[in-house]
């Protein structure tokens, strides 16, 4: 069972929040321009790692607020939360996204 | 190999040391095969015998990271039924389940096959209406399919709870007297060692790490066990797919889940059906050992763990004493997780990839032990004329950028 930091309210229990999925999908500007296979890409492919992974959540039973966790797949480590609209604090990865 | 018969079993029996065959050999991999599957469970090894017995392909090579049939096929629940409202999940189901029915003989090993029935337990009006026209459909197929009511259900599964005075009463079911459970291990076993009696080579704890694609097409694979070449591949590794099809520069429309199952303490025959709830959301049987087998829904997170967190199976619990009150005092005995490929649209991908000489079998997510063998058997047909088989034809990897979804969230007997 994850022990998840609300960004507002807090450490809690995994059972108050629902996982949105993986997180920074950018909806494409203009639509009309993508051919099929391209919007299939944003609609339904998805990275999916065996490892780190950054995805919404929500906490649904709570401040009913949107944010974003990086965690770990393999070992469920929640390795940072974050508000939407930020990126992760730098994991000295040297990933910048 | 040995036949399995009556007599071996009492020469064996009576014999003062019995000299009992190993099932199938452990060969080391060599350098290069015409076809390589990759993943050792029950797909994976039907999808090798059915090439080698169908196709006459005889250069095959399975490969598989762990042991055989320890990830989802020996995790499921091992109901096997083929009451699914769209036709194309019907007929692929379906084939399963006939080739189910023959398989103990076929494989000359018992797989335990128990047609004990499935039910689909209705707990309100639109469910009523709803699995009527479900049961209609399924019968226009070809497939068994009825309903109960409520004194029906009550008649079969004596043990349930029909009182209305309840959130969710029982108000009937359909039923599929051809489903039932099978035993899951044997399942692999079975393909395993009657795929190697034809020439198959297993190889156990040797993980792919890598695939060798030049000029859009495959080569071979990297191996902890060193470099195979390949003229074919077919990826059948249901959790790690999207990691696989990623070593091939592909993107996949799924997610891997956990899904949890447990088991209670051994008790005397109570149950003699199988008997799933949507609304509820939980499904059971009792196992030849007298435990019950309990399943339900996906943990909501992307996992590769084999395990799940706690409020799933509690949850789980509660729907199974809205059921079944007098369960309420039973311990449970074990629990377990699998990881599970769960595609937008519910339904697998079986099928060519856009790398030539690369063939992807995935997406089962939360049901593909029932269709082992016909999963097996179309995928066979589709590496080796390199086109899929019309059982198989629309569950393409393109159908989610044309559209042709087989949506199967809600119209499948049990929600995912």
């Amino acid at each position: 069972m994850l022990l998840i930091s609300c960004p507002w309210c807090g450490q809690r229990d995994e059972s108050e929040f629902t996982c949105g999925g993986e997180a920074h999908i950018q909806r494409p500007p203009d639509p009309d321009a993508l051919s099929d296979p391209e919007w299939a890409d944003y609609l339904f492919m998805r990275t999916n790692p065996k490892g780190r992974h950054r995805e919404r959540w929500c906490h649904t039973h709570g401040c009913g607020r949107w944010f974003n966790v990086e965690r770990h797949t393999l070992t469920h480590d929640i390795i940072s939360v974050y508000r939407m609209g930020e990126g992760p604090a730098d994991d000295g990865d040297g990933d910048p996204s | 190999m040995t036949r399995y018969s009556i007599f071996s079993l009492a020469r064996n029996a009576l014999a003062h040391r019995p000299n009992w065959a190993r099932a199938w050999r452990s060969p080391d991999p060599r350098p290069a095969y015409d076809v390589v599957i990759v993943g050792g469970g029950g797909h994976g090894l039907a999808t090798a015998y059915y090439l080698a017995k169908e196709h006459g392909v005889s250069n095959i090579a399975v490969l598989e990271k762990g042991w055989l049939g320890g990830g989802n096929t020996g995790r499921n629940t091992t109901v096997i039924r083929s009451n699914y409202l769209w036709d194309e999940s019907a007929h692929l189901y379906e084939k399963a389940l006939q080739l189910y029915e023959g398989l103990s003989q076929e494989l000359n090993f018992n797989i335990m096959l128990s047609q004990r029935g499935v039910l689909n337990l209705v707990h309100n009006e639109h469910d009523l209406k709803e699995m009527s026209r479900r049961v209609r459909a399924i019968r226009l197929n070809g497939i068994d399919s009825e309903m109960l009511d409520r004194q029906a259900v009550k008649a079969e599964i004596p043990v349930i709870n029909i009182s209305p005075q309840v959130r969710y009463p029982i108000l009937g079911a359909s039923i599929q007297r051809r489903g039932g459970v099978a035993r899951h291990d044997a399942v692999a076993w079975g393909f395993a060692r009657a795929a190697d009696a034809r020439g198959v080579d297993i190889v156990q704890n040797c993980e792919v790490t890598g695939i060798d694609v030049a000029n859009g097409r495959v080569r071979g694979l990297q191996t902890s066990r060193g470099a195979i070449a390949a003229k074919q591949v077919g990826l059948v590794a249901a959790g790690h797919s999207s990691v696989l099809a990623a070593m091939a520069g592909l993107r996949l429309p799924i997610d891997s889940h956990p899904l949890q199952a447990l088991v209670s303490e051994p008790i005397k025959p109570v149950l003699d059906t199988v008997v799933m709830s949507n609304t509820v959301h939980v499904y059971l049987s009792q196992s030849d050992k007298g435990e019950l087998v309990i399943g339900a829904g996906i943990d909501g997170y992307n996992s590769y763990a084999q395990r799940g967190s706690f409020q799933i199976i509690e949850s789980q619990m509660g729907a199974l004493l809205e059921l079944f009150p007098s369960f309420s005092r039973l311990r449970m005995l074990r629990q377990w997780g699998g990881i599970v490929d769960v595609c937008p649209d519910a339904s697998p991908i079986v099928g060519k990839t856009p790398v030539e000489g690369l063939y992807l079998n995935c997406g089962w997510g939360t049901g593909g032990f029932k269709a082992t063998p016909g999963s097996g058997w179309a995928f066979a047909h589709t590496i080796a004329q390199d086109r899929p088989h019309a059982l198989n034809a629309p569950f393409t990897l393109e159908r989610f950028g044309t559209g042709a979804l087989i949506d199967e969230h809600g119209a499948a007997a049990v929600a995912h």
